[in-house]
């Protein structure tokens, strides 16, 4: 057995190790096994592959190996345990980007140290090396531009660009004829080139796909770091890579294609960036005026029901509101109350984001439901609150064709007994689109920080 | 105009236990900028007492006081005499019924008064918190199944008990309006079997959200209705026959039978024949509550009780909401409120009438003498008015593809994709075709396994994902093994960031993974 052939039997136990944990993922009762075994996958790989290089690396290069590990495990362990939960989607976000650099810086490599080959294999590697550094590079920068709309230090608003399809296909095919140019005569200036063009194209991907969609952007950023990694196995003609990176690849790019179904939209055109988002015309209708409630009458409102229904979005996650809403529903449990929450698929700004904050207040997952085991209910409840949710509760998505979300499977709240609207004020949520909710009878809003509100009531019971 | 008065008087009509104003409507009025009279003993049958309005803010004073006010709350129509104790100039606001009443209508414009009517709250959204017809209909609904239930022999539950095994009540609730509604909600959570029945289709899934159980009646060669007045309409013949016999068939079949049918401005439709009622079981019991326009069921008799030969009570009371008096005063006393705190803008008691306002111009029966009924029709919003149709138009066609032309499609990619595959495998040298294959069966293992993750852990599953593609470290790494400085600073840099990516990752799914709690 040599140094070789006990890494290539460590790296099928790892491949298997992380098809195991993604597999555990699945399923609550699993899921910390399934991260188990993630992380020991993650070990048998690292050990051998350091093992292996150590054998036949300078020492410069260890030392420099070993501290590179370690200052990335300590950055990494710190703003793990720091970050918020409801800055998980940004923290996602630029945890993606680093896959993606260190891919491109992979690329460059291949081509800085190209391995001694001939003929067709020397081309095929060429080409590697330019697809490995592009989806890098594509990754790199849309995730960079996702962190920043999301921890909103730019606009979430989507950049329109005149022809910004062709500015796409553009870089596209200049991807191509880099890439050709590059088999044929392998220059660093063309490398320089085909990063560029990469990063500028991964920016605009991202930059002109609007807020509202970002729970998709993160999950097929999650799927490009993953093709990412393939590239590179390729490159690098290493098995574990491709196994990994295909892995990480095909289920984002599935859970973003959940994603897309659950707000109808083409998979697509959420890929290709921006998705119409213009004010339609009849913005101007009448929708009546909406009536305001207290958080005294909310509470009595609550007091005298028998089920209730919490449908959280993002101003959920903005206000911190959680933990009162965890201590809500305890209450009313406590009082026999049913107390059940509808989440739909894409509440929040990441997939799942509304699980985790109400995991990490303890509210019991068993009663976090989603939209379609919910929906069926919600005609025999008796209250609803919804709480800093706005597009996912639109019923202009299912009653008017003309709708810009028409067609989005939503949260059917409106046909509860009594729903109450927690909101900071009258504005439109995220795709722009005024909510027909808010005028409907039965329909009252409690105004102000959705926190703030919640304790307020918790004070009245 | 500064702070006006607001005098509530005590009802004059026999039978009449309302009461246009409560301690906690007369609280909000004050709060509105109102000094508040009321008439000593005005709320007495709705069981609230002087001292309770004098506790809310109200000053108790005799009738004519109250009277004497700038504006003046009242439940029913005013008697003439009354009407002559109004000062000059005051407002009166009332039920003062005037779609039907042309004599009462005549005799407020004689009078130098301005004149509002409550039940002439034109039906739309923005007006609902005003529309005692609404308020006064649920508590009717309400009561006639109290009624109902009052004079019928049985239990509403079906219940199995040592003394034997008894049948839940079936109750048919005709016409799903208000107080349809409140019927069919108050029938069932008594426990009964509740069927209702009404011209307009939409209702269908409001009756199913209380409990109740929806009788369509399926005329072959009609569009379905929608009502775009909020009222249900007068229906054709054909569907009248067919109504006539589902009537027929379920009189036969239930106990209890509540009518709610009503047009407004016309004589009540005959629904439940008097051979209906021949059919129905001794004991049973209908509540006509349109027994005051003319009946829904034949044999009722406004006001009265009345028991047919076969032993069918049948009631036909009038005054169903004045029989819940606290609640139907409190109700309609916030009515008021509403409607008085969209007349006072400012919140400063000063009364001021907006004409341009579709709600304060429907109200409106006489303004300072001058009479200005009946007003425009307003059109309500409760169905999508025909326009938005127009411009969704060119919207819809676009990416409808037939679902064969979307096989098609499907089959048609998958072909070029695996065609490429195949070209590139046959064409290229190893170890590329080995590594398709390995790439090939971890995306069909990643799809498969991913396809039944729970969607309450996709965000744990996006950071070990994310972790696991940190294994880019084993790239960087592998390169590390290179004797070039530029190399491996290179690949130092990139083992540093996909090591934060992989601890990083593992520790934060790990912390979110450890809140996830089930009781």
């Amino acid at each position: 057995m040599t140094f070789e052939s006990a890494a290539s039997a460590a790296y099928i136990v790892a491949a298997l190790l992380f098809i195991l944990s993604l597999a555990g993922l699945s399923k609550h009762e699993s899921a910390r096994s399934g991260v188990v075994y993630g992380i020991a996958g993650m070990a048998i790989a690292l050990v051998a592959t350091v093992v292996l290089v150590v054998d036949n690396a300078e020492a410069l290069a260890i030392v420099l190996l070993f501290v590179a590990v370690a200052v990335g495990a300590a950055i990494g362990l710190w703003r793990a345990r720091v970050v918020e939960m409801t800055g998980m989607p940004e923290l996602i976000a630029l945890l993606h980007s680093f896959v993606g650099l260190a891919a491109v810086l992979v690329g460059w490599n291949g081509h800085l140290d190209p391995p001694v080959l001939f003929g067709a294999l020397e081309d095929i590697h060429h080409a590697e090396v330019f697809i490995g550094v592009f989806i890098g590079a594509v990754t790199f920068t849309g995730s960079i531009v996702a962190y920043l709309k999301l921890s909103a230090k730019i606009s979430s608003s989507p950049l329109v660009l005149p022809g910004k399809n062709l500015l796409n296909i553009g870089a596209l095919v200049a991807f191509v004829v880099l890439t050709v140019w590059y088999v044929v005569d392998s220059q660093l200036w063309l490398l320089i080139a085909v990063t560029v063009v990469a990063l500028a194209l991964g920016w605009h991907l991202v930059a002109s796909i609007g807020g509202g969609d970002m729970p998709v952007v993160v999950s097929m950023l999650n799927s490009y770091s993953g093709w990412a990694a393939a590239a590179a196995g390729f490159l690098l003609n290493n098995d574990l890579l491709i196994v990994t990176g295909a892995l990480v690849g095909s289920s984002g790019a599935y859970l973003s294609f959940i994603m897309c179904k659950a707000m109808n939209r083409s998979f697509i055109s959420v890929i290709a960036g921006g998705f119409g988002i213009e004010a339609k015309a009849g913005d101007d209708t009448d929708y009546g005026e909406h009536r305001e409630i207290t958080a005294e009458d909310t509470a009595e409102l609550l007091r005298n029901a028998t089920s209730v229904v919490i449908t959280p979005g993002y101003g959920m996650a903005v206000a911190q509101a959680q933990y009162p809403v965890a201590d809500l529903t305890k209450k009313l449990r406590e009082r026999g109350i049913e107390v059940r929450f509808g989440i739909h698929p894409v509440a929040g700004r990441l997939p799942g984001h509304m699980n985790v904050l109400l995991a990490e207040a303890k509210v019991p997952y068993d009663i976090v439901l989603e939209m379609d085991e919910i929906n069926d209910d919600l005609a025999s409840t008796s209250v609803v609150l919804v709480i800093g949710a706005n597009d996912t509760v639109n019923p202009a998505a299912t009653d008017d064709p003309s709708s810009p979300i028409a067609g989005m499977p939503v949260l059917t709240v409106w046909e509860a007994e009594n729903v109450v609207v927690f909101k900071r004020s009258m504005a439109a949520g995220y795709a722009g689109v005024q909510n027909p909710l808010f005028f409907r009878d039965n329909t009252q809003m409690l105004f102000g920080d959705a926190k703030a509100r919640v304790e307020d009531i918790l004070r009245a019971l | 105009m500064s702070q006006s008065r607001i005098g509530i008087v005590a009802e004059s009509a026999a039978g009449e236990t309302r009461v246009a104003g409560t301690p906690a409507t007369v609280k909000q009025l004050v709060g509105l900028g109102y000094d508040v009279v009321v008439e000593s003993g005005a709320g007495a049958r709705s069981a609230f007492a002087d001292e309770a309005y004098a506790e809310a803010g109200a000053t108790v004073a005799a009738g004519g006081e109250a009277w004497g006010a700038d504006v003046v709350l009242k439940v029913d129509q005013p008697t003439s005499e009354e009407l002559d104790r109004l000062r000059p100039g005051a407002v009166l606001v009332g039920m003062l019924n005037p779609r039907l009443d042309p004599a009462m209508v005549e005799s407020l414009a004689a009078r130098p008064i301005t004149a509002l009517s409550m039940d002439a709250v034109p039906r739309i959204s923005r007006a609902q918190s005003m529309d005692v017809l609404s308020s006064m209909a649920n508590i009717a609904g309400y009561r006639a199944v109290v009624e109902a239930a009052h004079e019928f022999g049985r239990f509403f539950t079906g219940q199995v008990t040592a003394a034997g095994k008894v049948p839940p009540a079936k109750v048919l609730v005709a016409g799903a309006g208000v107080a349809g509604l409140a019927a069919i909600g108050a029938a069932s959570s008594l426990g009964s079997i509740v069927r209702a029945t009404d011209p307009r289709p939409e209702v269908a899934d409001q009756v199913k959200s209380i409990g109740g159980e929806y009788l369509p009646v399926v005329v072959a060669d009609e569009a379905a209705e929608v009502s775009s007045d909020g009222y249900a309409k007068a229906t054709s013949e054909a569907y009248d026959r067919r109504a006539a016999e589902l009537y027929s068939e379920q009189a036969a079949d239930v106990d209890i039978i509540i009518t709610t049918a009503l047009i407004p401005g016309r004589a009540a439709p005959r629904l439940i024949t008097a051979a209906d009622v021949a059919t129905m079981r001794p004991g049973s019991v209908i509540v006509d509550m349109a027994a005051a326009q003319g009946g829904n069921v034949e044999g009722s008799v406004a006001g009265e009780k009345v028991v047919t030969a076969n032993g069918v009570t049948i009631l036909g009371y009038t005054d169903l909401a004045g029989r819940l008096p606290t609640q139907a005063s409190q109700l309609y006393g916030t009515n008021l409120v509403n409607l008085l705190k969209l007349l006072t803008p400012g919140k400063d008691g000063a009364l001021v009438l907006d004409m341009d306002d579709v709600v304060q111009r429907g109200v409106t029966v006489v303004k300072d003498g001058e009479l200005l009924w009946p007003p425009p029709p307003v059109q309500v919003s409760a169905a999508p008015a025909a326009a938005p149709a127009v411009p969704a138009e060119p919207v819809e066609p676009k990416k409808e593809l037939s679902p064969q032309a979307r096989a098609t499609r499907r089959f048609g990619l998958i072909g070029v994709g695996v065609l490429a595959l195949f070209l590139v495998n046959a064409f290229a040298p190893q170890p590329i075709p080995q590594h398709f294959t390995v790439l090939v069966l971890s995306v069909v293992i990643g799809y498969y396994v991913i396809g039944k993750v729970h969607h309450a852990l996709h965000t744990p599953l996006m950071s070990v994902t994310n972790a696991i593609s940190g294994i880019i470290v084993v790239g960087a790494l592998v390169q590390m093994a290179s004797d070039d400085l530029a190399i491996q600073l290179l690949s130092f840099v990139a083992i540093l960031l996909a090591s934060i990516n992989i601890f990083g990752g593992f520790a934060v799914t790990r912390r979110m993974l450890a809140m996830f709690s089930k009781d």
